[in-house]
């Protein structure tokens, strides 16, 4: 991507109307809530489905039409690709941790920042325990990333 | 597909609030995120922004990596965005300020578990959940089903063990 200088004027503009919609939907769909997660969760309420599904039909439509049918964006000069990750184990690993932390607090990334636009002030326990965890993952990482190269060089 | 797996529960017990606000909810996310791809090519995952956004404060060189150095600002944008677009949404239909009732601990315990989680797992509900399942990713659909499976069972367990809220 082009730096910070060479941004078209109406990236970051458009960066925020795009967060405004997805916060406003997070909002409207009550998935700031971590009730109405939990309530999911605990099959109390199935709702949640039609909000993931909702929200992966319109983006699976607009990810089909862009990298079939148009040619780069706009905005940047990008080309329009799919969201395709790489499988490992971390995958099913990374997986697992979060399912027992969702589990336990009904909160996730999107949803706690927009928790915090309706007023829920006690999310930023959540918030700093989300910025705890990035932390420790990342320190965790590096040094085993130290470890295994130092392994490779001694090998 | 549900009223089939559980043929004796209702659509009243299973959807006690209905679906539309679920519903017309979901394709609002979806459509924040395609008007930011539409413009960009940028595929806006939400749980980025917790490691891209270190890097301002900390010399740890995962956090410090180009991809992070390139895109925390406009992560930063983003996620001011979803805040601001929850609080429009909390003015006009919630009539002020809502706050929850689960438990500080579990709130802050559950979020470390979430920030270890979505990073070791290259992405969150929005990231794999949303984009990913919308590109018919299998690494996204494999990801999303452990997630959905070990939250289920983890709150299950939470509710059987008594703690409420």
């Amino acid at each position: 991507m082009s730096s910070d200088q060479q941004r078209h004027p109406a990236f970051m503009p458009l960066i925020l109307l795009g967060g405004l919609i997805f916060g406003f939907g997070l909002g409207y769909s009550h998935m700031a809530r971590p009730e109405v997660v939990l309530n999911f969760l605990q099959f109390d309420d199935l709702g949640l489905l039609f909000v993931m599904g909702g929200a992966a039909v319109t983006t699976g439509i607009t990810f089909f039409v862009a990298t079939n049918l148009l040619d780069r964006a706009p905005l940047t000069g990008r080309q329009y690709t799919r969201r395709l990750k790489s499988f490992d184990q971390n995958v099913l690993v990374g997986g697992a941790i979060f399912g027992v932390g969702w589990g336990v607090s009904g909160i996730c990334p999107g949803a706690a920042y927009a928790s915090l636009g309706v007023g829920n002030f006690p999310i930023l326990w959540a918030i700093s325990g989300m910025f705890i965890g990035a932390y420790l993952q990342g320190f965790w990482r590096a040094r085993s990333a130290d470890t295994d190269s130092t392994a490779a060089v001694s090998d | 597909m549900s009223m089939e797996l559980l043929p004796a529960l209702t659509y009243a017990e299973l959807f006690p609030n209905g679906v539309m606000r679920y519903a017309i909810g979901g394709l609002l996310i979806g459509l924040g995120a395609a008007v930011i791809y539409l413009g960009t090519g940028i595929i806006a995952g939400a749980s980025t922004f917790l490691e891209s956004t270190w890097s301002y404060a900390s010399d740890l060189p995962r956090f410090n990596r180009r991809k992070y150095l390139d895109s925390r600002d406009w992560r930063v944008v983003f996620t001011l965005g979803i805040v601001l677009g929850a609080a429009v949404y909390a003015v006009v239909f919630q009539g002020g300020t809502w706050t929850t009732e689960v438990q500080w601990w579990r709130l802050l315990g559950g979020g470390i578990l979430v920030g270890i989680g979505t990073r070791v797992g290259k992405g969150c509900t929005s990231g794999h959940g949303v984009c990913g399942v919308g590109s018919v990713s299998e690494t996204s659909l494999v990801n999303v089903a452990t997630f959905m499976a070990v939250a289920i069972g983890t709150a299950q367990l939470v509710q059987a063990l008594g703690v409420t809220p």
